[in-house]
């Protein structure tokens, strides 16, 4: 075991899986000499070589496109997109060919390819860097969208993602990519995608988050407990395929939802996780299930974004009116 | 110059030695000295705002600031043809053209101190808000430049963009477009050498970027975008070029960033001390000043002095830009919509509920 924030267990995750698999190519805008403007590919290069760990032009686009030949003619690349706000270049092709390549070629060329994008607000960003907006890739069929809210599921989630055969947009919480230390085992090890984890078991209320938000609620548990309220903590890990069973069990058994997420409000995946609550749990609900997430605008910049961001007084405030209710 | 220097002769066109000699008489561009102390001045203002700003996100008082130290010929000369009706269309690091539109130092630290207002510039007229994702501006100068030519109206748009720009789609396309419409837009590529760590080289193995105008179908020309005299003539024919109906030019100024990418950034991961020595020789406010000081223009002791006004001035409107109020909840919401939805605006009146329950129970 050993001490590790977010940077270093991806950092992990990807030096294990480089040095075990010749077929992995790991590369983006300054991710080779520099490391990645968050250090995430620091020493790889110099370790993995140039023609597995490198820089490639400023075109986000032709990261992804070039990612999907290289998936097609047998390798298995792990590219970064530098901030969430620059991903829309590459757009066209997430959802035209990486999402769908598979199907369209009957399976023939399957797109083992993950797609690393830092995301969420917090860290006092220029504009266009601190978006969430996880729910347009998880509504794009034939990807997967996993997100990590520890170092120690960062490294296992990563593993697990390069293994996949399916392409998959690994989210990362820039928040708290320095922010949680905690011990991770050195060793290979993965996590299942598409499994949610029950945090903190409680029989009066569900709140289910991920990423950054995790801590955020975490830090509004004393509180709640201050004032009676249990509450099971849920962290969904993938967006998609969501863990709907774990849900609907938990929400069943507490009656009460409470969704807590960065992204806008309107038609994300909180929109998704009501409908869980309704489809699978109608009758079991004694609160109208709730969605605590941001505005349906633009991230403010820095000066702006304490209105924005989902603080932990936001969290209590809601959940005890939903447990009131 | 634009057919002398053209790209397929892969020359690059300079006036002005490193010791601010002139080398090229024959095309030395007309200026009186009046405007050229004044052009000088202008960008020792801007390269004095931006080390100070610099240190100002030192000292924790601005956020990540993109510097533009060692490249200010490049919006030195442009300052000296952009009309106000003329469009400049930004990408982050040409303060010098900012300063000329009409924005001030106090919209510039505002913007980067962390609130959208700072990026509304009241005061500049036909002057687009700084564009973050790179290269994504250009397709608007091209656009612009579509709807002077329907309107007839005699404006040029001036659209900047950085080397690394260059290998995204948006730039071909843009170029392309304002090719086919013959669109007014003088496009300029501050070559600055790297695109954060990536250096020219690997982001391209092109000769260079003017060259890849001839394919599109315009002039293109490369210029030591460190020598203020010729970036000035460039510009001035590319802007002539423009307003005749001709279409578009590619200008691609050579240059170096001297700074950081931005204040997030540390250069020495990926550059050499040796290779930014060779380059502060090179340096565009050495060479205008070694002209001025040679033709007497100019004195050191008077150039001392306005460079401490100058201090003066920069601090009096970052403290201004400081001592702004509060960032209302409001400006989040008001320029989402021209007609807002009525759920934004609940979604406003919820959270002002929230913050008064917060106020109660604290």
């Amino acid at each position: 075991m050993k001490v590790m924030n977010m940077v270093i267990a991806i950092n992990d995750a990807l030096d294990i899986k480089l040095k075990e698999d010749p077929s992995i190519v790991v590369y983006g805008e300054d991710v080779g000499v520099e490391g990645g403007v968050f250090r995430i590919t620091e020493g790889l290069q110099v370790k993995h070589g140039a023609d597995r760990v490198f820089d490639s032009p400023l075109a986000e686009s032709a990261i992804v496109g070039t990612a999907v030949g290289m998936a097609a003619a047998g390798l298995r690349p792990v590219v970064e997109m530098q901030f969430c706000g620059f991903v829309y270049p590459a757009f066209n092709q997430i959802i035209s060919h990486l999402a769908r390549m598979r199907n369209r070629s009957r399976g023939r060329f399957p797109m083992p390819v993950v797609v690393r994008i830092p995301y969420g607000g917090g860290i006092n960003a220029l504009e266009h860097h601190s978006e969430s907006m996880e729910a347009l890739y998880a509504q794009i069929p034939g990807l997967k969208v996993v997100i990590p809210s520890t170092p120690g599921d960062a490294k296992g989630l990563l593993i697990s993602a390069i293994e996949s055969e399916d392409p998959i947009l690994f989210m990362e919480p820039k928040r708290i990519y320095r922010a949680i230390k905690q011990e991770v085992s050195e060793e290979k090890y993965s996590i299942t995608i598409g499994k949610a984890k029950v945090l903190t078991p409680g029989t009066d209320v569900t709140v289910v988050a991920y990423g950054a938000m995790v801590r955020e609620v975490q830090r509004a548990l004393p509180r709640l407990k201050e004032a009676g309220i249990s509450v099971e903590l849920i962290d969904l890990r993938s967006i998609y395929p969501l863990d709907k069973e774990t849900l609907a069990e938990s929400i069943r058994k507490t009656g009460r939802l409470v969704f807590v997420a960065e992204e806008p409000t309107s038609f994300g995946v909180g929109s998704e996780i009501m409908a869980v609550a309704s489809e699978e749990a109608f009758l079991y609900l004694e609160a109208p299930p709730k969605r605590v997430t941001a505005f349906d605008t633009i991230v403010p910049l820095p000066k702006g974004e304490h209105h924005y961001l989902i603080s932990p007084e936001k969290i209590f405030y809601e959940i005890q009116k939903t447990v009131k209710f | 110059m634009l057919k002398e220097f053209d790209a397929l002769k892969k020359k690059q066109f300079r006036i002005l030695d490193n010791d601010g000699k002139v080398t090229s008489p024959k095309h030395f561009p007309e200026i009186s000295d009046e405007s050229l102390i004044k052009a000088y001045n202008d960008m020792l203002f801007a390269r004095t705002a931006d080390l100070m700003t610099v240190s100002y996100q030192r000292q924790g008082r601005i956020f990540t600031y993109p510097p533009n130290y060692g490249q200010e010929a490049i919006s030195g000369a442009v300052a000296q043809v952009m009309r106000t009706d003329d469009w400049l269309v930004p990408a982050f690091r040409e303060m010098g053209a900012w300063l000329a539109k009409g924005a001030t130092l106090k919209d510039i630290f505002t913007y980067f101190m962390g609130y959208e207002q700072g990026n509304s510039w009241p005061q500049a007229h036909h002057f687009l808000p700084i564009a973050v994702p790179i290269a994504s501006q250009l397709p608007h100068a091209a656009g612009i430049g579509y709807a002077i030519n329907y309107q007839k109206k005699d404006e040029v748009v001036f659209a900047f963009v950085g080397d690394g720009g260059t290998s995204e789609g948006d730039f071909h396309e843009a170029l392309n477009f304002a090719a086919v419409w013959k669109a007014p837009v003088i496009f300029i590529v501050q070559n600055n050498q790297f695109a954060i760590s990536v250096p020219f080289r690997m982001q391209t193995v092109s000769e260079g970027i003017a060259i890849k105008a001839v394919a599109y179908g315009m002039p293109g020309i490369q210029v030591d975008g460190n020598d203020f005299f010729a970036m000035l003539a460039t510009v001035r024919e590319a802007f002539e070029h423009c307003r005749s109906g001709k279409g578009p030019v590619l200008i691609e100024a050579v240059t170096y960033r001297k700074g950081a990418h931005t204040t997030s950034d540390d250069p020495t991961k990926y550059r050499t001390q040796e290779e930014e020595e060779m380059w502060d020789k090179k340096d565009p406010m050495k060479r205008l000043r070694n002209y001025l000081l040679n033709k007497n223009l100019i004195t050191p002791e008077e150039e001392k002095k306005l460079t401490e006004q100058f201090r003066l001035e920069v601090d009096r409107q970052f403290v201004e830009a400081e001592n702004q109020p509060p960032y209302p909840l409001e400006d989040v919401f008001k320029y989402m919509y021209a007609d807002m939805p009525d759920d934004l605006r609940k979604q406003q009146v919820e959270h002002e509920r929230f913050l008064q329950w917060k106020e109660s129970n604290a």
